[in-house]
């Protein structure tokens, strides 16, 4: 059902067609100066990286449990049953909580616009709900971007680890981080030497998850706490008015 | 009438140039011409001061409400006034705050509209907007008062105890839920200051802020208005101060324990020497202070022990929102000087407007007002000047 892309850096050669069909995609310009620039920007959204002679894509992973979904007030991102993680400009206030809660700070920011929304590879929506894969795995000529059902390619990724496991480094990137992500990565070095937050660090719990156990209380703290201060409320005024309703009667008392 | 230029005054002036410039640069060439932020900071001093340091300032207003009203501690009830002024400033200045902080800030109100409840940022927002309209009923009575309208004084009587009972409510809520806003960046917050119980850590230090707060406002507005200083009045706040001071610190260092940190808390790092800093200012200095019973009897030794607290727990919010970062980051973020001034407008704004507000609304009790105009003639200018004597803290 949900759609994923396979990311096997073994089979990238760097040349860096995906960058170029992602800007073509999402109307940025691209030339060269851009092209060497090695990070994700709001006018980048998926960067190859380049380190010891081994290529690496960054882009947002489209977690299952997207944290930047969780957090917008106003609901700005969601995860479309499809599997891409896309984002309404039209809602957005500019909070920026989405790009401190994303454990990959993918989201960026146009700083310099006085009208700026946030960008972050949204995994091509309209082309991916017609059924065609992304851009960028469209034009990846050597299929280390793979498309396709998240399923397949867990399975596809498991296959090439046992068939070659001298080739890899025996995990899939991805597959638990966060939950889970839509974007799976296979490498023979480790990603955490390109940014990637080590899988140690970002643990296997969907990040809402650590809000929840603090948000799904407050439906019951509301009345509760209500009540305590109500019932305090009347308690301590109630004091007083027997405080002085006696008080009274003591003085009508000793006056009789 | 005619205005006269003193040194303070001077200082206001040119602390409004300074952020009006900043404004321009804000709203005319963008945030990223206007602070030092980044796609690794997004989140800058703005938010750690204006936004965590200003709702946690502001939080004296449900505690005297809480102590006065809930209670019925009749003693501090000539607090409860300035209290909730200065909450009530203090909400609005921080919506000041959120408007340059915000990217298309025009757009606040889809708050109302595109409502998120899985949100901390929802819930925050939505609390302070209507914590902001309680605060407002609760501070009517000093303009029906003044204009001398008796009814609608009684109507908002009436009210009274629901209103009371919401504010305390929503406060709980959203000063808890400013640390809420951090439990969703487990891997990114340097573990001194990510932990599952930072909710209750901000709900207790705010308690503590609103008690330090009383005392400091209550001190400074009794030098700036020559008023009578309600010595009682500050012991009993200064003996509640001590023990939510102490009642914070364990829970502080219960967590640490818990968590298993102390061994990392005492080797040196850049995050242990702020941490140390933190816990210097919030627990050690003024809780060893306090204890001196000359200390707390002294109108001077609580001023000071309350001043070092408030500065420990504005450490706090912004090791947890800006120090806690920046190893995760690999970089150091300093803000730039527009986002200081800025700042600085808006707490000289909110220094201002308090004392233009005492001058004309019955804030303080009558007696003093009396005080007041018989002895002091250089208040008849409303802007005066030693109210800004501390804007620059």
């Amino acid at each position: 059902m949900s759609k994923a892309l396979l990311y096997d850096s073994t089979l990238c050669i760097g040349c860096k067609q995906c960058e170029q069909a992602c800007a073509t995609q999402n109307s940025l310009p691209y030339n060269d100066s851009i092209a060497a620039e090695e990070y994700p920007s709001a006018h980048k959204l998926t960067a190859v990286l380049t380190g010891n002679g081994k290529f690496m894509r960054r882009l947002c992973m489209h977690c299952e449990k997207p944290a930047c979904a969780s957090v917008c007030p106003v609901g700005a991102f969601h995860k479309t049953k499809e599997g891409p993680v896309v984002y309404s400009v039209g809602k957005c206030i500019g909070c920026r909580y989405c790009m401190a809660a994303c454990p990959f700070s993918q989201p960026k920011y146009e700083w310099g616009s006085l009208n700026p929304r946030v960008r972050k590879c949204i995994m091509c929506p309209d082309r991916v709900s017609a059924g065609q894969p992304t851009a960028c795995a469209e034009a990846c000529p050597t299929g280390a971007t793979k498309f396709g059902e998240r399923d397949d390619l867990v399975r596809e990724a498991r296959d090439r680890l046992n068939q070659d496991p001298s080739n890899y480094l025996p995990r899939i990137y991805g597959l638990h981080e966060v939950g889970g992500t839509s974007i799976l990565i296979l490498a023979a070095v480790n990603v955490e030497e390109f940014g990637y937050p080590a899988s140690e660090k970002v643990g296997d719990i969907p990040l809402p998850e650590y809000t929840g156990r603090v948000m799904d209380h407050i439906p019951d703290f509301i009345p509760v706490w209500s009540l305590v201060l109500g019932g305090i409320y009347w308690i301590s005024h109630r004091r007083a008015e027997v405080a002085a309703a006696e008080a009274e009667e003591k003085k009508n008392g000793s006056a009789q | 009438m005619k205005i006269k230029l003193t040194f303070w005054r001077i200082v206001f002036l040119v602390i409004m140039a300074m952020g009006l410039y900043s404004t321009y640069v804000r709203y005319l060439r963008g945030l990223g011409a206007v602070s030092n932020m980044t796609d690794q900071f997004p989140w800058g001093f703005w938010i750690g001061f204006d936004c965590l340091c200003g709702v946690m300032l502001a939080a004296g207003g449900f505690c005297m409400v809480g102590a006065v009203y809930l209670f019925n501690v009749e003693s501090l009830r000539s607090v409860v006034r300035p209290a909730v002024l200065t909450a009530f400033l203090g909400y609005l200045l921080f919506i000041v705050g959120l408007l340059f902080d915000l990217g298309r800030p025009w757009f606040i109100w889809h708050q109302l509209i595109y409502m998120n409840p899985r949100s901390v940022m929802f819930e925050v927002g939505f609390c302070v907007m209507t914590y902001t309209t309680v605060l407002f009923f609760e501070f009517l009575p000093n303009v029906f008062e003044r204009l001398n309208w008796k009814k609608p004084v009684k109507w908002i009587h009436r009210i009274y105890p629901i209103l009371i009972v919401l504010g305390i409510l929503l406060s709980t809520l959203h000063q808890s839920s400013l640390g809420s806003l951090y439990l969703i960046m487990p891997s990114k917050l340097h573990p001194f200051w990510y932990t599952p119980a930072l909710p209750f850590l901000f709900f207790g230090s705010a308690v503590a802020v609103g008690l330090a707060m009383t005392i400091f406002e209550s001190t400074q507005s009794a030098t700036a208005l020559g008023r009578h200083l309600e010595l009682p009045v500050l012991v009993r706040l200064g003996g509640a101060l001590l023990v939510a001071l102490w009642v914070n610190a364990l829970l502080r260092f219960e967590d640490f324990f818990h968590r298993g940190l102390l061994r990392q808390m005492i080797r040196p790092s850049y995050e242990a020497y702020f941490l140390w800093l933190e816990l210097a200012l919030t627990f050690f200095i003024p809780i060893i202070l306090l204890s001196f019973k000359k200390v707390r009897l002294s109108p001077h030794g609580l001023y000071l022990a309350s001043v070092i607290s408030l500065f420990g727990f504005i450490t706090n919010r912004l090791n947890v929102s800006l120090i806690g970062f920046e190893t995760y980051v690999g970089h150091h973020y300093v803000p730039k000087w527009t986002e200081f001034s800025v700042t600085l407008m808006i707490i000289a704004m909110g220094f201002a407007l308090f004392r233009v507000a005492v001058q004309y609304l019955p804030i303080f009790p009558k007696d003093s007002v009396q005080v007041r105009n018989a002895s002091n003639a250089r208040l008849a200018v409303p802007l005066a000047s030693p109210v800004m004597e501390h804007a620059g803290h």
